[in-house]
C-alpha cells in the first residue's frame, strides 16, 4: 500500500467508510513515548476487519479510539462524516457497539438483564425498558444462539457463553459498527468457530461492519475479508488476508519464521510457525 | 426474577412502605414503660401504672415525644447509609465498599470529636457545632479520597479503597490522641456517639434532615442506569453511552453529603451501609432503578427494629445500636460471602 496511486485506486473501489482514523496520535498514561503517532484507517462499511499484530502492538488500544472510550492526544476518529468527539455518549453508542476482553458484570445479573444493558443508549433518565427494548434484546440473544438462557445468572455460564452474552449485549445497542476486542481469548477451538461464525452470520447476513482484534491468524484470515497488521503502533500491512499474511510480514512483525500455505475449503492463507528468530534482527532469522 | 418493570418497582416500593409503616407502629409499642399504641388510642391497660384507659396522655409523651422522633431518626439514618452503600458499592465495583469503610463516617466522627475536645461546643451552646464540625469532617474526606485517587482527572476505584482504609486508621489514631489529652468529662456523651446511637431529636430537626435525605436518595435513584452499567467495568460502561466520570462525582458527592448529615447526629453506625444493600439486591435483584430506593427503605426498617433491641433487650440499660448492627451484621456478611463464592458476585 506503498504507491500511491493503487492506494488511490483502492480507495474509489472501497466502500465509504463508516469509520475512520485520521492522523491519531496517542501516548498511555506515564509511557516514556507514543503509541500510536499519525497513524490512519479506514473501514469500509460492510467490512469484515481482523486487526492482528504481536502483544503491545496497539491492537486493543486502537479499539478504544475508535469506539470513544479513549480519546486520541492529536488526531480525530471520523464515524460517517462526523468527529467521534461531536457525538453523545448514548448516541455514539447506539452506532458503535465493542466487546471487550472483559465478559464479568458485578453482581447477581441475570443474562437477559445484561443484553437489556445494551439498550441503555435508547433510555432516557427516567425510562424504563419498553416491549421493543425487550424484543431487540430477546433478537441479540437469538442470534447469539442464548435463547432459553435469559433467567439464568451471568456467572453459571461457561466462558463461550458468557462471549457470547456480551456479544448479544453489543447487538442489543443495534450498532453500525461491532469492534471486538479478542473475541476468542480463552475459548476452546469450538467455542471459536461458534463465535466466529456468529460473527459471520452478522456480517454477511445482516451487513454489519465487525472489526475484531485477534491473536488467531487463522481464524482472521480465514472470516475476515481484509486484514491489517500493527506493529509497535504503526501499519505494517493491509490488505487482504493473503497479502498481509506472508512469511515476510510474519517473520519482520512476529519476529517468527512461519511458513503460509493455502487452507484447501476457503482459500484463505494458513499459517504455520516454524520457530522464534533467533537473532535480534529478523530479517536475518 | 423478572428484569425490572414499572410495575415491579412500585409494587415493591410500596409493599415496603407498608412494611415501614407496620415496624415503626410496633417498634413504639416496644419499651420500658410498657405504654403501646392502644394506649395512645385510649384503648389500652394502661402503663406501667397499669390504670384502664386512663394513661392516654403520658402515652403520648412517651410515644410522640420520645419513641416516634427516635425511631423516625433511625429511619432516615437507616435510610441514608443503606441506599449510600448500595450506590459506594457501584461506583466503586467494590461488594465492600459503603460509607464507613471509605472513611467518610470516620471522617464526621473526627470532626465532632475535635470540636468538642477543642471546647467549641461548650463555648457555643446554641449552635449545632457537633454536627457542623462532624459535616466538615465528612466533607473534607471526601475531598481527600476524591483528590488522592484522580488518576488524570478521572477518578478511580481501588485508589479509593486504600486512601478510605489509611484515612479510617489515621482518624482512629488522632480520635484516641485526643481522648489522651482531654479529661473525659469534656469528651461526655461522645463515647457513645462513637460507636453509633440513635439519639431523640425534635422533630424540628427531623424535618430538614429527613427532607435532605429523601431528596438525597431521589437523586440518587436518577443515577441507577447508570450504576447498573458500571457494574458491567468502567469502559463497558463507556461504551454503552454512560458518562461515567459525570455519574461517579455525582454520585460521590451525593452520597457523601446525605451520610455525613446523618452521622453527624448518629454517630458512625457501622455495617448498615454494607449488609442492607446485600440483602435488598439478594431480595430484589441488582437493579439500582430499583436496589437504591429499597436499600432506604430496608435500610430504615432494619435501623428501627435494631435501634428497638437496643433500647428494650437490657432496659433499662441501653446497648449502643452500633454493637447491634455489627453483631448481626458481621456474620450475615460472613455467610453471604461463604455462600456466593466462586460466582462473580464478589469478584
Amino acid at each position: 500500500m506503498s504507491d500511491a496511486s493503487s492506494e488511490g485506486r483502492a480507495a474509489r473501489q472501497a466502500p465509504p467508510p463508516v469509520l475512520a482514523a485520521r492522523g491519531l496520535s496517542f501516548t498511555h498514561c506515564g509511557a516514556p513515548a507514543p503509541l500510536f503517532e499519525d497513524l490512519s484507517l479506514r473501514i469500509g462499511s460492510g467490512e469484515f476487519l481482523g486487526v492482528l499484530g504481536p502483544n503491545g502492538s496497539g491492537k486493543s488500544t486502537l479499539l478504544r479510539l475508535l469506539c470513544g472510550i479513549l480519546s486520541p492526544d492529536r488526531g480525530e476518529v471520523l464515524l460517517g462524516d462526523r468527529p467521534l468527539g461531536d457525538f453523545r455518549p448514548r448516541e455514539r453508542a447506539r452506532l458503535v457497539g465493542i466487546v471487550l476482553q472483559e465478559a464479568r458484570v458485578l453482581f447477581n445479573f441475570t443474562v437477559l438483564e445484561v443484553v437489556l444493558m445494551g439498550r441503555a443508549p435508547y433510555l432516557g433518565i427516567w425510562g424504563m425498558e419498553r416491549a421493543a427494548d425487550f424484543a431487540a434484546a430477546r433478537e441479540a440473544l437469538r442470534i447469539a444462539d442464548l435463547q432459553g438462557m435469559e433467567e439464568r445468572h451471568l456467572h453459571e455460564l461457561s466462558s463461550g457463553e458468557r462471549q457470547r452474552a456480551m456479544i448479544a449485549r453489543a447487538l442489543a445497542q443495534e450498532p453500525r459498527v461491532l469492534l471486538l476486542d479478542e473475541p476468542t481469548a480463552f475459548l476452546d477451538l469450538r467455542h471459536s468457530l461458534e463465535i466466529y461464525e456468529i460473527l459471520d452470520r452478522l456480517n454477511r447476513g445482516h451487513g454489519l461492519t465487525v472489526v475484531a482484534v485477534s491473536h488467531d491468524l487463522n481464524l482472521a484470515a480465514r472470516h475476515a475479508s481484509r486484514l491489517v497488521l500493527l506493529d509497535r503502533g504503526r501499519l505494517a500491512a493491509d490488505g487482504p488476508p493473503s497479502a498481509v499474511l506472508t512469511p515476510g510480514t510474519i517473520r519482520r512483525v512476529y519476529e517468527t519464521e512461519a511458513d503460509v500455505t493455502l487452507d484447501p475449503a476457503t482459500g484463505a492463507p494458513h499459517v504455520i510457525p516454524r520457530a522464534p528468530c533467533r537473532d535480534s534482527s529478523p530479517t536475518a532469522c | 426474577m423478572p428484569p425490572l418493570s414499572a410495575r415491579r418497582l412500585s409494587l415493591t416500593l410500596l409493599l415496603l412502605a407498608a412494611v415501614l409503616v407496620l415496624t415503626l407502629g410496633l417498634c413504639s409499642s416496644f419499651g420500658s414503660s410498657g405504654y403501646t399504641l392502644l394506649d395512645l388510642l385510649g384503648a389500652g391497660p394502661g402503663g406501667a401504672d397499669g390504670e384502664p384507659g386512663g394513661g392516654a396522655a403520658l402515652a403520648a409523651t412517651m410515644i410522640l415525644r420520645l419513641r416516634l422522633p427516635r425511631l423516625l431518626m433511625a429511619s432516615i439514618a437507616g435510610a441514608a447509609l443503606a441506599s449510600t452503600g448500595a450506590v459506594f458499592q457501584a461506583i466503586l465495583r467494590n461488594p465492600l465498599a459503603d460509607p464507613y469503610i471509605l472513611g467518610i463516617s470516620g471522617g464526621a466522627a473526627l470532626g465532632a470529636f475535635a470540636a468538642t475536645a477543642a471546647g467549641l461546643t461548650a463555648l457555643l451552646p446554641l449552635l449545632p457545632v457537633r454536627a457542623v464540625a462532624a459535616f466538615l469532617g465528612a466533607a473534607l474526606t471526601v475531598a481527600l479520597i476524591v483528590a488522592l485517587s484522580s488518576v488524570r482527572g478521572r477518578l478511580a476505584s481501588y485508589p479509593m479503597l486504600l486512601v478510605g482504609v489509611v484515612t479510617n486508621t489515621v482518624y482512629l489514631a488522632v480520635i484516641l490522641f485526643i481522648q489522651t489529652l482531654v479529661e473525659m468529662s469534656r469528651l461526655r456523651g461522645l463515647q457513645l456517639w462513637m460507636v453509633g446511637s440513635i439519639p431523640t431529636e425534635s422533630y424540628s430537626t427531623l424535618a430538614p434532615l429527613g427532607a435532605l435525605v429523601l431528596a438525597g436518595v431521589a437523586a440518587m435513584v436518577l443515577l441507577g442506569r447508570d450504576l447498573n452499567l458500571m457494574c458491567a467495568g468502567e469502559e463497558a460502561a463507556r461504551s454503552l453511552g454512560a458518562s461515567v466520570g459525570r455519574a461517579r462525582i455525582a454520585a460521590i458527592i451525593l452520597a457523601s453529603l446525605v451520610t455525613a448529615a446523618v452521622v453527624s447526629v448518629a454517630g458512625p453506625i457501622g455495617f448498615v451501609g454494607l449488609i442492607v444493600p446485600h440483602a435488598a439486591r439478594l431480595l430484589f435483584g441488582p437493579d439500582h432503578r430499583l436496589l437504591v430506593p429499597a436499600s432506604a427503605l430496608c435500610g430504615a426498617i432494619f435501623l428501627s427494629v435494631a435501634d428497638t433491641a437496643a433500647r428494650t433487650a437490657l432496659a433499662p440499660t441501653e446497648i449502643p445500636v452500633g454493637v447491634i448492627t455489627a453483631l448481626l451484621g458481621g456474620p450475615f456478611f460472613l455467610w453471604l460471602y461463604r455462600s456466593q463464592r466462586g460466582s462473580s458476585y464478589f469478584e
